[in-house]
């Protein structure tokens, strides 16, 4: 479910991070497609990340789940987040349930790729384990298309571009 | 307008409410569950003791809480690298079990919170949370008026069994379904973030982190400073991450521990938002306080009761009122028209005489007696059109009409006029319209006209009233309203039986069948109403069958000389039509149960009574007394009373005859058998009369007679519902 309103968030993305490429022509179109695993419980709270070859957080590209008081369960992320000063910006949406999937798209300037970033995925589920680095991949052009896999509420995540 | 405010929103809501309060009440159980299932705590044992002790028991262990009840759930990894919740022994540390919540407890929980619709369900409990709240301020407005100040609030309710159930219910419940409501409601705002909860304050963590190797748990010191009761819950660092900290939620507030040092990081406490919230969240859900989560529990069952009580009041009220065009609210009307009806008739004649007084301009406002206020700021002139119920009783809609004038200062305006209908042919003909005429007179207000009495519905009476009301008023008002004929449906006379020619006192017993389509409903003790050809006045008769079990609807019909009806019934052949309908008539009835029935009647006033007895199961006592004229004339029913006594529907029967030597009436019969009747009330017998109003007090004062050395006497037995009269 690809949703319009998503590219122009991932536009505002470009403007608010200091890591991206001046112009727009440099960017390039990126897909994060989800896959959540099949699980008894409410909808699943997840964070979609970045960070630099330092490993800082750089930024956030995805935020699922609305509510403060649940987000802070997205340790990782939490943490990151608290440590670059930063509050959430506008890039979220709902929670996700089980066995659900979502599509964002979002432009990610052409420096960042294949540049030692590296995507991490921190998921929580309420009454279920906090998962810090459920996932983690790095940010290159070889993982496109490929499922990448870990222990969180999230089964794979595949990043086209 | 307030009652408006109360039964709008409670019919629309009912279904919604008693949804909310079912499971509501189920749920309040969960508390005192929980409180049973935990173990007691030693109140020195600290947090930082109990993690030490989970820490070995449960090495893999991610997170401990600690629910208001006093249950631990330690929640660690398993096998599959999932995490599971392990109930956890707060003494001890040791794991007792899973922790596994109940599915039935969890199936409420989501009935409860969102009737499984997700935000539409929530918005939905809100909404009916919220309607609740409504529903008790405005119900605890109108019982307060309605029982006349807060000083009578728990005097005894009157009115109808529902209205009597609704407000001892109420009186009981009001508390806490406010309790329950307004805490629901607070938590459905915070639910759709419409008031804050204060959870939004997000807890930077920390700039600096010892990183140092971690601490044996049981030495932090800002764990240890945590009574485990004021422990909410503890998420341990990341295995092998030194840069991570320990969360701690405790009853106060939150932080961040360092796992080298044993400090707090950084503590917040609870804001305000937070602090509220927690104690709305253990008012609504007795989460911690399980007493209180009972009584909720119990009182928020009452909300059926008071929810289908309160349809029926509004469903009767409804049906009572005929709709009055352009009705004027109290306080702005010049003039008052108070109505006191028992089956609606006198609503038609208030409607007209609203619509004329109206035409001219005149702002009127319309009600039941039973509506009437203390005080009508602009009105000048108050009507008042009542019937009268039976021996001069206060007709249904207007029963409380003398207490509640009786209770005021003065007057409610300064002058009246009172308009009686009734029927001439009884003896205390619009009797309940002069008590209301003098009633209002004592309280000083001034006679505008003299009271005026319509007689059988009389249309030109009411003109002619009219026309007298008008001259005073020095406006034209021309009254016309001709009754409108009531629905009736055609019977035809399928068998008669003719009795008592030899003793002049014709009576036949009639049976009809239905000409077309299915038989109206009727039972014994109901009237059936029968129009004779051009009379818009239907006379009534007690129906002696249940058109369900014989399949007819049979009466009992003596001929008075000159009666219209009656005349035309003993002229009826079967095959031949009449134009009736049927009046339930339920309080002329046997009471449910076993206890023995009296059943006291002369001439054609046996057909309910045979109806009865008729009904009557073998094993309950049946006593008819019965007066005729001559047992080789007018015997009714003879040979089926006959068979009802082999068959024991019939006990006894005690058959008196006028017109024999040694013969006597039927009170002569009942003094005759006195020692038996006392024997069957003190049994707690019921008594049922029918036949004319001379029987009838005949009757009554041969039972006083006989009652008086029990202490007894029949007004006392009538207020029980034990002596019920049907007399014509």
């Amino acid at each position: 479910m690809l949703s319009p309103t998503v590219k122009t968030l991932g536009a505002a993305l470009i403007g608010t991070t200091a890591l991206v490429a001046p112009a727009l022509a440099q960017a390039r179109e990126v897909t994060l497609n989800v896959q959540m695993e099949q699980y008894r419980g409410p909808a699943a709270y997840f964070a979609i990340y970045l960070t630099d070859p330092a490993g800082n957080y750089a930024s956030t590209l995805w935020l699922a789940g609305t509510k403060s008081k649940y987000q802070r369960h997205l340790r990782g992320w939490a943490r990151a987040i608290s440590s670059a000063g930063g509050r959430v910006d506008g890039i979220s949406g709902a929670s996700v349930g089980s066995g659900r999937q979502l599509s964002v798209s979002l432009n990610i300037s052409d420096a960042l790729i294949d540049a030692g970033y590296t995507i991490h995925v921190d998921t929580a589920v309420e009454d279920h384990r906090d998962a810090r680095d459920a996932i983690v991949a790095p940010l290159s052009s070889a993982i496109a298309g490929q499922p990448q896999t870990g222990n969180g509420h999230m089964r794979a995540l595949t990043v086209n571009m | 307008m307030l009652r408006r405010l109360h039964s709008l929103p409670g019919l629309a809501a009912a279904l919604f409410v008693i949804l909310m309060s079912v499971t509501g009440a189920v749920l309040s159980l969960d508390p005192l569950i929980a409180q049973i299932g935990t173990p007691p705590s030693d109140a020195a044992i600290t947090t930082g003791d109990l993690a030490a002790d989970v820490v070995r028991n449960l090495p893999g262990v991610e997170r401990i809480t600690r629910s208001a009840s006093g249950a631990i759930t330690a929640y660690a990894e398993t096998d599959t690298g999932d995490v599971a919740g392990y109930a956890i022994d707060p003494a001890t540390g040791t794991v007792i079990g899973e922790a596994t919540a109940s599915p039935v407890m969890e199936f409420f929980k989501q009935l409860h919170r969102s009737m499984f619709l997700g935000t539409g369900g929530r918005a939905l409990a809100g909404i009916a949370a919220a309607a609740m709240v409504i529903l008790a301020l405005s119900g605890v407005y109108l019982l307060v008026r309605r029982l006349g100040g807060w000083r009578k609030v728990f005097a005894p309710a009157q009115g109808t069994l529902s209205q009597r159930l609704h407000v001892e219910g109420a009186r009981i419940a009001v508390a806490g379904l406010l309790l329950s409501a307004m805490t629901g409601f607070y938590m459905a705002l915070v639910t759709f973030g419409l008031v804050p909860d204060g959870s939004d304050t997000w807890l930077a963590f920390p700039d600096t982190v010892d990183g140092g190797q971690p601490a044996a748990i049981d030495s932090l010191t800002a764990l240890q400073s945590v009574p485990l009761s004021q422990m909410r819950e503890l998420v341990f660092p990341f295995a092998g991450d030194t840069e991570d900290v320990f969360t701690l939620i405790t009853a106060n507030g939150q932080g961040f521990v360092d796992q080298a040092t044993g400090q707090w990081l950084v503590f917040e406490p609870n804001s305000l938002a937070q602090s509220f919230y927690q104690a709305i969240y253990t008012l609504h859900t007795g989460q911690g306080m399980a007493w209180l989560g009972l009584v909720l529990g119990l009182l928020a069952l009452v909300t059926p009761l008071l929810a289908v009580t309160g349809t029926l009041i509004w469903y009767r009220r409804q049906r009572a009122t005929p709709r009055i065009k352009a009705n004027t609210p109290p306080a702005r009307a010049d003039m008052v028209i108070l109505v006191g009806s028992e089956g609606n008739s006198t609503w038609g004649f208030a409607a007209e005489l609203h619509a004329r007084l109206t035409a001219t301009g005149i702002k009127v406002h319309t009600a039941s007696m039973n509506a009437v206020r203390q005080h009508y700021p602009n009105a000048r002139l108050m009507f008042a059109l009542t019937s009268t119920y039976g021996d001069g009783a206060a007709p249904h809609s207007a029963n409380r009409f003398l207490a509640r004038l009786a209770d005021m200062e003065k007057s409610p305006v300064p002058a009246f006029c009172v308009l009686g209908f009734g029927d001439q042919s009884f003896p205390r003909y619009c009797a309940f319209a002069e008590a209301i005429d003098q009633a209002l007179a004592q309280k000083g207000s001034v006679r505008f006209q003299p009271l005026g009495r319509i007689d059988r519905q009389s249309a030109q009476a009411f003109a002619d009233w009219g026309r007298q009301l008008g001259d005073r008023l020095r406006l034209p008002l021309t009254l016309d309203h001709v009754p409108p004929r009531p629905r009736s449906r055609r019977l035809v006379l399928a068998e008669r039986l003719d009795y008592g020619h030899e003793v002049q006192a014709p009576t036949t017993v009639l049976r009809f069948a239905s000409s077309r389509g299915r038989l109206p409903r009727a039972m014994p003790g109901d009237l059936l109403a029968i129009l004779p050809p051009g009379s818009v006045v239907p006379r009534y008769y007690s129906v002696a069958s249940s058109s369900r079990r014989e399949g007819v609807i049979e009466i009992c019909v003596r001929k008075q000389r000159g009666g219209l009806c009656s005349e035309f019934l003993h002229a009826l052949e079967p095959g031949e039509t009449v134009e009736a309908f049927v009046k339930p008539n339920p309080a002329f009835r046997p009471a449910k149960g076993k206890k023995p029935i009296i059943l006291v009647g002369a001439g054609a006033g046996i057909a309910p009574l045979m109806g009865f007895v008729r009904g009557n199961p073998v094993g309950r006592a049946a006593h008819l007394y019965w007066g005729g004229r001559d047992p080789q004339s007018d015997f009714l029913y003879r040979d089926e009373l006959a068979q009802s006594l082999e068959e024991g529907r019939l006990t006894r029967l005690g058959a008196a005859f006028s017109r024999v030597v040694g013969g006597g009436y039927v009170q002569d019969e009942l003094r005759r058998d006195a020692d038996r009747l006392r024997r069957l009330i003190a049994d707690g017998a019921q008594i049922l009369v029918c036949g004319g109003r001379d029987m009838g007090e005949g009757v009554r004062a041969a039972f006083d007679e006989v009652l008086e050395p029990l202490a007894l006497s029949t007004s006392a037995l009538r207020a029980e519902g034990r002596y019920l009269e049907d007399v014509y």
